[in-house]
This record gives C-alpha cells, sequence and structure tokens, in this order.
C-alpha cells in the first residue's frame, strides 16, 4: 500500500512544481473530510496543495428556513417528527430538535423504513419525516412513499429536503470568487447516479472530476489523478473507485427516484438559491408532501451574525478563519450546521486538527 | 393473579417486611453467598491487614441489561474490579445496591443475582454488604446498579502521572471498541453478519500479576467511556508530556471498525469494559508483554506507541497508516449516528 501512496505523492508534488502555483482540490463529500482528516493525509501533502471542503454534507447544507419548519411542525400536538440522528442539534432561529426532545414527539430513525413503521404504529399522529440527504439517500425515501401509498399509510408524510451534488458543483464554479482547480467527487453518490454523471462539469468547466473510495488509499490515489491530470493541462472524468461505482449507476434507484420526485429550485445553506437542485414530491405523491399537507412555503431564512459556513462550504475560507470557530461554535454549543454533523468541515477540524490544541 | 404477582418485583419488596426479607434470602443470598454476607449485619467486618487500601464506586446503568457478552451484573462487577486493579489493588470485597422498578421480572433479576455471582468467584472477591430499593414504575428504568469495592494496595505498585517519562512505552491487552459498538448495534438493532461481543471482564488477575512481576509499570488506566482516546488525553494532560501513537499496531476487530465506520463512529472515542492501558518503563516492556501474551485477557496484547516531548502543548498525535500525522482529540461530548 505504501508505494502505492508514495507514487499518489510523487504525482501531488510534480504537479505542484510544474505549476508553481497553489492547487485547490475541492473533496465534494463530508465521509472523504472526515477520512482525510482521520487519516492525516493533509500532512502528506506538499503545502503547495491546498483541499478545500465542499457542501457534500446534508445537514450543514440544509437551510435555516428548512430547519425553522421541522420545528413548526415539532410544535404541533398532532405530529411525530421521525429524523435521522444528525439533524436533531441543528440550530434553527431559535431552537433545535434536540432541545425540544423533551416533548417525545421527535424521534430518531437510522431508516425511512423506521419513520413509515412509525407511522403505521402510531394512526393517531401524522408522521413526517425529515427527509434530507443528497441523491444516496432520496431512493430510500422515494421506496417508502410508494410504499406508504401502495398501503394506503395516509398519516405518513415527508418533508424533502433532498439535495442534488452536481447544480451545487455548477453553482459554485459559477461563482465570481470561485478558485476551486478539481473536484474528488463524491463516491457513496457515484454508486446511485454514476461517475457520468459528472461529464458536464468537465465539459462545461473544463475541471478534472475524480471519482474515489473514502480509504486513504484511494483518496491518495484520487488526488494523485488529479494532480496528474493538472499537470498534463487536460481535465478528465474518472472514477477510481470501481469496486462499486460504474459510469451509469445504479438505475433502479435512479428510476424510483424519477418517478417520485422531480428537480425545483432550491435553498443551500452558505449556497443561496440554486436553479434545479433540490427534489420535491411529483404532482402523483403531494398527498405525502409535508408542505403540501401543512400549507407550508419554504422561505431562507438570515443566518446568525458572524457564521460563515456559507465561504466554509463554498472552499473560500478555511474553517478557523471563522471568528466563531472554537470559541462560540463548539461541536457542544454549535451555531453554524458545518459544526454539527460529525461529517462538518468545521467539526472535522474542530475534532481532528491542530488548531484547538493551541 | 397470584401467581402473575409472584413473578415480578414490587413496590413492596423494598418496605422491610416480609417481602423484603423475602428478596434477600431467596433471591440475594443464594447467589452471592460468602459467609460475611449470611451475617446480615447493617455493617460489613472485613479482616484486613494493609495500611493502603483502595476505594472507588460505580453505577451501572446499560441498556440492553443483557447484551452479547456480559449483562448489568457482570458489568457491575467487572467494572469496580477493574477500577481497584489500574490503581494498583487486589480487589477483596464489593458492596452491592439494586434500584429496582416495580414490576421488574425475578427471572431477569435472577439471572442478573447469578451473573453477579459468578463473576464475583470468578474473580475472588466477595460481594460482602448491599442494599436493595424499590421504586415506582417510571422512576427508575428497570433496574439500576452501584457497587463500591475496597482492594489492598500491592507493595510494588508504585504508580502516578508524575512517574510518567519521555520513551516510556504504551500497552493495551487486546482489541479496542468491542464494548461500545456491541452495546450502540444492540440498542439500534443493528444486526452484522459477524457478531460482535463485548469485552467485559475483570482484568485484576492480569494487572496483579504484572504490578507482583515486573517493576517498571508506571500508571494504569482502563478506557472505558470516552475510549481510548479520552484515556489519552488525560493522561497526557497529567502528566504534561505528548503521546503518540501508531494505527497499524492499534488492535481493532474488523467487524467492530466497519461498524463504527457504518454508523460514523471513531473507534479509539468508543468504550472498553475490559482493557487496559499500562505506561511502562522501556526496559520492563518485554516482561509485561511476555507475561500479557500468557494471560487470557492479554493474548492479544500490544505495544501502541510512546510517550514522548512535547513541543508546546501536550499532544495526543497518531501516526496514520499512510504515514501521516493527525491529532487524537479528547472526545466532545456525545456522537450522533451519521445518516450517509
Amino acid at each position: 500500500m505504501l508505494d502505492r501512496i508514495h507514487k499518489a505523492q510523487n504525482l501531488c508534488q510534480a504537479a505542484c512544481k510544474q505549476l508553481g502555483r497553489q492547487i485547490n482540490i475541492m473533496e465534494v463529500c463530508g465521509t472523504h473530510t472526515v477520512s482525510i482528516f482521520r487519516s492525516g493525509i493533509r500532512s502528506t501533502l506538499p503545502k503547495e496543495l491546498k483541499l478545500l471542503s465542499g457542501p457534500g454534507c446534508p445537514v450543514c447544507v440544509t437551510d435555516q428556513g428548512y430547519i425553522d419548519i421541522v420545528l413548526q411542525l415539532a410544535d404541533r400536538d398532532d405530529c411525530l417528527i421521525a429524523t435521522y440522528g444528525d439533524m436533531i442539534r441543528v440550530p434553527g432561529k431559535n431552537s433545535s430538535l434536540e432541545r425540544k426532545q423533551a416533548k417525545a414527539n421527535i424521534k430518531v430513525v437510522l431508516s425511512s423504513e423506521d419513520a413509515l413503521q412509525l407511522a403505521k404504529d402510531n394512526p393517531d399522529k401524522t408522521v413526517v419525516f425529515i427527509a434530507v440527504g443528497f441523491e444516496t439517500t432520496a431512493p430510500a425515501t422515494a421506496v417508502v412513499v410508494k410504499e406508504a401509498a401502495e398501503e394506503g399509510v395516509d398519516n405518513f408524510c415527508i418533508l424533502s429536503g433532498h439535495k442534488l451534488v452536481t447544480p451545487a458543483m455548477r453553482a459554485l464554479l459559477s461563482a465570481k470568487n470561485d478558485k476551486i482547480d478539481a473536484f474528488l467527487c463524491p463516491g457513496h453518490v457515484s454508486v446511485i447516479i454514476g461517475y457520468g454523471a459528472f461529464a458536464e462539469i468537465v465539459e462545461d468547466f473544463n475541471r478534472p472530476c475524480v471519482v474515489a473510495g473514502f480509504g486513504p488509499l484511494q483518496i491518495m490515489e484520487g488526488l494523485g489523478e488529479i494532480c496528474r491530470q493538472l499537470a498534463s493541462g487536460k481535465a478528465e472524468l474518472k472514477s477510481i473507485y470501481d469496486a462499486v461505482v460504474t459510469k451509469e449507476g445504479n438505475i433502479a434507484a435512479q428510476k424510483i427516484v424519477a418517478e417520485c420526485f422531480e428537480a425545483v429550485d432550491g435553498y443551500w445553506r452558505g449556497l443561496g438559491k440554486i436553479n434545479k437542485s433540490t427534489l420535491k414530491l411529483k404532482e402523483k405523491y403531494s398527498r405525502f408532501d409535508a408542505f403540501t399537507r401543512f400549507k407550508i412555503n419554504e422561505i431562507p431564512s438570515e443566518e446568525k451574525t458572524g457564521c460563515r459556513c456559507g465561504e466554509v462550504l463554498c472552499g473560500l475560507i478555511d474553517p478557523t478563519e471563522c471568528g466563531l470557530f472554537g470559541k462560540n461554535c463548539t461541536p457542544q454549543e454549535p451555531i453554524g450546521p458545518c459544526m454539527v454533523s460529525s461529517e462538518g468541515a468545521c467539526a472535522a477540524w474542530f475534532k481532528y486538527g491542530r488548531e484547538r490544541a493551541h | 393473579m397470584t401467581e402473575a404477582k409472584n413473578d415480578r418485583i414490587l413496590l413492596a419488596h423494598g418496605g422491610g417486611g416480609q417481602l423484603t426479607d423475602d428478596l434477600i434470602r431467596h433471591h440475594i443470598l443464594p447467589s452471592l453467598n460468602n459467609e460475611t454476607l449470611s451475617e446480615l449485619g447493617d455493617s460489613a467486618k472485613l479482616n484486613v491487614t494493609s495500611n493502603s487500601l483502595c476505594f472507588t464506586t460505580d453505577s451501572y446503568v446499560v441498556k440492553p441489561l443483557f447484551f452479547n457478552g456480559g449483562d448489568i451484573g457482570k458489568l457491575a462487577v467487572c467494572g469496580t474490579v477493574n477500577d481497584l486493579a489500574v490503581a494498583g489493588s487486589r480487589p477483596v470485597a464489593l458492596s452491592l445496591s439494586l434500584i429496582i422498578e416495580d414490576g421488574f421480572e425475578f427471572k431477569l433479576l435472577d439471572r442478573i443475582l447469578a451473573s453477579i455471582g459468578e463473576t464475583a468467584r470468578q474473580n475472588n472477591v466477595n460481594i460482602v454488604t448491599g442494599d436493595t430499593k424499590t421504586v415506582e414504575a417510571g422512576a427508575a428504568d428497570r433496574i439500576f446498579i452501584n457497587t463500591a469495592g475496597i482492594g489492598i494496595k500491592l507493595t510494588g505498585a508504585d504508580m502516578g502521572f508524575a512517574k510518567i517519562a519521555v520513551g516510556d512505552k504504551i500497552i493495551i491487552n487486546g482489541s479496542i471498541g468491542d464494548h461500545g459498538m456491541t452495546i450502540i448495534s444492540q440498542r439500534e438493532d443493528i444486526k452484522f453478519q459477524s457478531q460482535m461481543q463485548s469485552d467485559c471482564a475483570a482484568l485484576a488477575g492480569l494487572t496483579c500479576e504484572l504490578l507482583e512481576n515486573t517493576s517498571g509499570i508506571k500508571f494504569m488506566r482502563d478506557p472505558t467511556r470516552g475510549g481510548l482516546a479520552a484515556s489519552l488525553n488525560e493522561i497526557s494532560r497529567s502528566s504534561g508530556l505528548s503521546i503518540e501513537i501508531r494505527e497499524v499496531d492499534i488492535p481493532i476487530k474488523p467487524v467492530v471498525q466497519a461498524a463504527a465506520d457504518m454508523l460514523g463512529f471513531d473507534v479509539l472515542t468508543i468504550a472498553n469494559e475490559g482493557k487496559f492501558i499500562a505506561i511502562v518503563s522501556p526496559e520492563s516492556v518485554d516482561d509485561c508483554m511476555r507475561i500479557c501474551k500468557n494471560h487470557p485477557l492479554g493474548k492479544d496484547a500490544k505495544v501502541i506507541g510512546e510517550v514522548c516531548q512535547s513541543s508546546d502543548v501536550p499532544l495526543v498525535e497518531m501516526i496514520t497508516q499512510i504515514g501521516g500525522k493527525r491529532i487524537v482529540q479528547m472526545p466532545y461530548g456525545r456522537e450522533l449516528p451519521r445518516i450517509c
């Protein structure tokens, strides 16, 4: 393994030497961010190579307006909120699900199936599943929406906050202050959408896109491949995560998502409104749409003063450059979402970085 | 109807009358049988000839009560025995306090008591005094246990943070994370193809053997809540020295690693219940490892790193598998399962 690591490191060094400037590679996915920290990859890279942590943590990019809607629903006595664990500590304007958890109508679930089961077990309540995540979790939500429709579980609905990765990547590259040279593309998302989905980024923006798995060797080889491309001056689409990623992806999963959802414009924390970036239930399934059922419109809300999660998510600053980092904002008392999720860039920097120790 | 009631603990079992007496004589004494306890005095009389004792207490509220590799009873004995063991003492006597919720099934109580009795006997430690309380349904979660323990300080044990020096080696007696990941996966009802098992075990046998047969043991600690990461950080902070561990040398079972990865946990922060870390002088590391390897609870022991000079602040750092370096932080609050 060490031979292959050294080979990848050499490719990185050669590219830095040849280009003679800082190289900025964004790892889109939060799981990559955590693995990069855990395996100490930064300490083995040339100092001219900078890794930017991108908007690939679903909790982090969920707009505060969405959280506020969840909190409003949690206040209703006729609702049970079913949520993935990461979401419960994300602060809304005035509260978080964790602070409301004493009310006992908030249940942490590990899968969408658990949420549907909760609805079956509690026929006198409306179960609202807080459906967040990228293309990886959207198929599981689609499956239970279909099941609920087939079985007539009418007290079940979802509050879709599902997001799509490629529109966000396009938005980042279209921003004026973009400094991203290449993307290390997410492995899990690619299992579903196929690595072919990133072809548009390579073609339209001429940036290397390399899909890699989550072990340190995969990440290093992914970075090596990106650097090889940068040195050669030719951006390519490539996956080195052959074990599970194909060009086409999981067709069955794509089909069921397409059957239940359509892409609409949506709000991202830090990135604002992005065209066709959020999944909304189609008309056919609108009775399972919590937005429709409770007549809610998602309104973007202002972020708390001082929180620079948006700039962190865009790769414009390192978490430590935010004035709140480690002082007012810690995993215990998070202000921004990047500090809440274990996969958030700020939490990873806090947990594994050198800065806290000083 | 009456028969069904006899199957369960009632509030009246804590009332101090006939039912309390029945509970003690028919359920507790048979499991924990020993002379001191059988006297049922208000205090236990111990004949101990030592002018240096260790004394500790711990409460047990684990959920589920029965888990793969142990149960709350075994845990209540092992946990307190281990606190005495890593302090350099030989455990001699424990107290046992039960707080039981109204309606708790006798058959479960008997299983727990049998487990307590068996674990105590295996480790040559007597339960010499105790108490039972019953509380209304809802006032406790089925059963809570407190144990306190007394141990006789071993004459050869001379340990403390101040003894730790640059160059000392760090030994762990086996794989980490087994207990915590077993509990988490059973609590969440997640099935893995390969079964995980808690490492719940009493360590006094092995620690006493080490302390009596080697001279260079500077410090010991059992990495329970907060795991290896918390214990190493405590050692680093209190000794004012840095610690460097090597990822490739830390024993972690593949199934534990896979479960932790799946749920988004760092195994270094996961609880253990049958592990100790020993900081030993370089001269005695071979002797310590030989003793560990010959003991069932130390056969997978490893030297995982060493104590080093700190450049500015004391830090725990890990050389990763790919040769990178990262800080191992003190775990921060509770961790949440991740979503993707």
